[in-house]
């Protein structure tokens, strides 16, 4: 049976796997003891939870259990990588490069730092929303201190070249961070053989809770030091004070863990189901993919309805279907999605996109059913749309003469 | 955003979807855009001649769902107005028929043009002179004022 609502916006938040769920329980009541207490056996359970967690959680990008250092999700991991490199690597430098598409956890610290002396260079993205990895060798100075460049984007799903990137970087000495929140847990994500120095992400994207993440920060050739960002009692190797969240990281350590187990199969489900989903979906006229269709994760797709305007398809079909869109007609002069924007749409395109975030408890049928509601709404919303009729009659849309007042 | 129910209802069921014969001396048509496409609203009016009274009224929307909504309620309430009671339209009469939120009040505004327009044009095809032009650069001072407001 079909049950409704349905949930394709795994990309905003994934539900917990019960399996996580049932892991972290005990953690509540039973074993509740402070993981920094060394002097008891509650304080050492609790200790014993987190080592295991941490080794769960490095696992599944290939890291060392001594690089992870646990957050309150990707928002503070990125915070703490780029403000902890600024501070940290003050005599360097003071420069940092990334790119425009990436998520405002990074955008907005990179203007934040910006306040206090950064210099940023934001790389422009071509329509694919891929850099250009010479324009982005070409912006390394003697006073670059750090690339920041997400693994793959949390709109159109597109995977950047991670390995190439951290390459150039590497060449001139520079350290290579990556937003991994989107990657973690569904495509293989190894550090090492990235060749990355610091990863932020975060559990609630890997069916784990919200409120625990991580900051994978390198600590041989080279070691990568991150001055800290709160003050206390100096967890985390000094790096992130704080109690720690036993219970969301012994979470964390478990979805990581099942992410890892099931990974590849997951993700041949998963591309399946999608270029299911996108295929027939394409079959509308006037249909296009945003962003690269070859590098992207198996999850995801974001798609423009053209004639028809996000935010009215998504509320003819969001009783039954949970999706999001790159529109936002909210103001007097709506600004949609700047990552879509960067990849050179017109506004009208952007604002008729929508973001299809398919997860571990997608069914076929659940799709099935995706595929036959946007299709009737795409249909019905094309029937109200002036310009629809337009095209349909052939008009050219640069010369249509539009009444004045 | 939670709409209320008036909103959802004439979403999913848009009365007087369609398209008047543009070429008609009865017919009047507005089709205003804002910049950039991501919102057309097109108006078309058939009026009665003897009276000037609108007999018909049919829309096409581009934009969100409440710009659908609110662009058909406008067209029900256009039937059987004379053309001068149609021309004392308010948007924030639709504002407010529709309960919509304050982010929403550009969408009316776009109607409230369309239909202006529209009369507008039934007017200039009939030789009549336009709607006054005194009462529109007042109304503009007003919508720039509100647009700030808005930004603000």
């Amino acid at each position: 049976m079909l049950k409704l609502p349905i949930y394709l916006d795994n990309n905003a938040t994934t539900p917990c796997d019960p399996r996580v769920v049932e892991a972290m329980l005990p953690y509540f009541s039973e074993t509740f003891g402070n993981a920094s207490s060394r002097n008891h056996s509650f304080g050492w359970a609790a200790e014993a939870a987190v080592d295991l967690a941490r080794e769960q959680v490095a696992a599944l990008i290939g890291a060392d259990p001594k690089e992870i250092i646990f957050t309150s999700g990707a928002t503070e991991a990125d915070n703490l990588a780029l403000k902890g490199v600024f501070e940290m690597y003050a005599d360097k430098g003071n420069h940092i490069i990334t790119t425009e598409i990436e998520h405002k956890a990074v955008l907005d610290t990179c203007k934040h730092l910006e306040k206090l002396g950064a210099e940023i260079t934001y790389l422009k993205v071509n329509n694919e929303g891929l850099p250009d990895l010479k324009e982005l060798e070409a912006a390394i100075t003697s006073k670059t201190i750090l690339v920041s460049v997400m693994y793959a984007n949390n709109e159109i799903g597109v995977i950047n070249p991670i390995k190439e990137i951290s390459a150039i970087a590497k060449k001139h000495g520079v350290l290579m961070m990556s937003d991994i929140s989107q990657a973690a847990g569904k495509v293989p994500v190894d550090v090492n053989r990235e060749g990355i120095d610091l990863a932020a992400f975060s559990s609630h994207k890997l069916y784990g809770p919200k409120g625990v993440g991580a900051l994978y920060v390198r600590r041989k050739s080279p070691r990568v030091k991150v001055t800290a960002q709160m003050d206390g009692g100096g967890h985390e190797r000094g790096m992130r004070s704080g109690t720690l969240n036993v219970p969301g990281i012994v979470a964390f350590g478990k979805a990581c863990e099942l992410c890892q187990q099931e990974m590849e199969a997951e993700g041949k489900r998963l591309t399946a189901l999608r270029d299911k989903l996108e295929n027939a979906l394409l079959q509308l006229e006037q249909t296009f993919v945003n962003g690269s269709k070859t590098n992207r994760l198996p999850h995801a797709t974001n798609i423009s309805f053209r004639y028809v305007e996000g935010e009215a398809l998504m509320m003819g079909f969001n009783k039954n279907l949970a999706l999001s869109s790159g529109s936002a007609c909210t103001s007097a002069s709506p600004e949609p999605s700047y990552v879509l924007k960067g990849l050179g749409l017109g506004d009208d395109l952007a604002h008729s996109s929508i973001r299809f975030g398919l997860g571990r408890f997608t069914t076929e049928e659940e799709i099935d059913y995706a595929i036959q509601t946007v299709t009737e709404t795409v249909n019905k919303l094309r029937e109200i749309s002036p310009l629809w009729e337009m095209f349909k009659e052939g008009a050219d849309m640069n010369t249509i003469e539009w009444s004045r007042l | 955003m939670a709409y209320a129910e008036r909103v959802l209802d004439y979403y999913d069921n848009p009365r007087n979807v369609g398209t008047l014969d543009k070429t008609s001396a009865r017919v009047g048509t507005g089709l205003i855009h804002v910049p950039e496409y991501i919102e057309v609203v097109r108006i078309q009016i058939e009026v009665s001649p003897a009276r000037h009274v609108i007999m018909d009224a049919r829309f096409k929307t581009f934009g969100c769902g409440a710009a659908i909504a609110a662009t058909s309620i406008t067209t029900e309430w256009l039937k059987g107005k004379t053309i001068e009671e149609a021309a004392r339209l308010d948007h924030m009469d639709i504002v407010e028929v529709l309960s919509l939120p304050p982010a929403k009040i550009h969408c009316t505004i776009l109607i409230e043009d369309a239909v202006k327009t529209a009369i507008n044009d039934y007017r200039h095809k009939n030789g009549m002179e336009p709607l006054q032009e005194e009462e529109e650069e007042e109304e503009e001072a007003e919508r720039d004022y509100e647009l700030e407001e808005e930004h603000n």
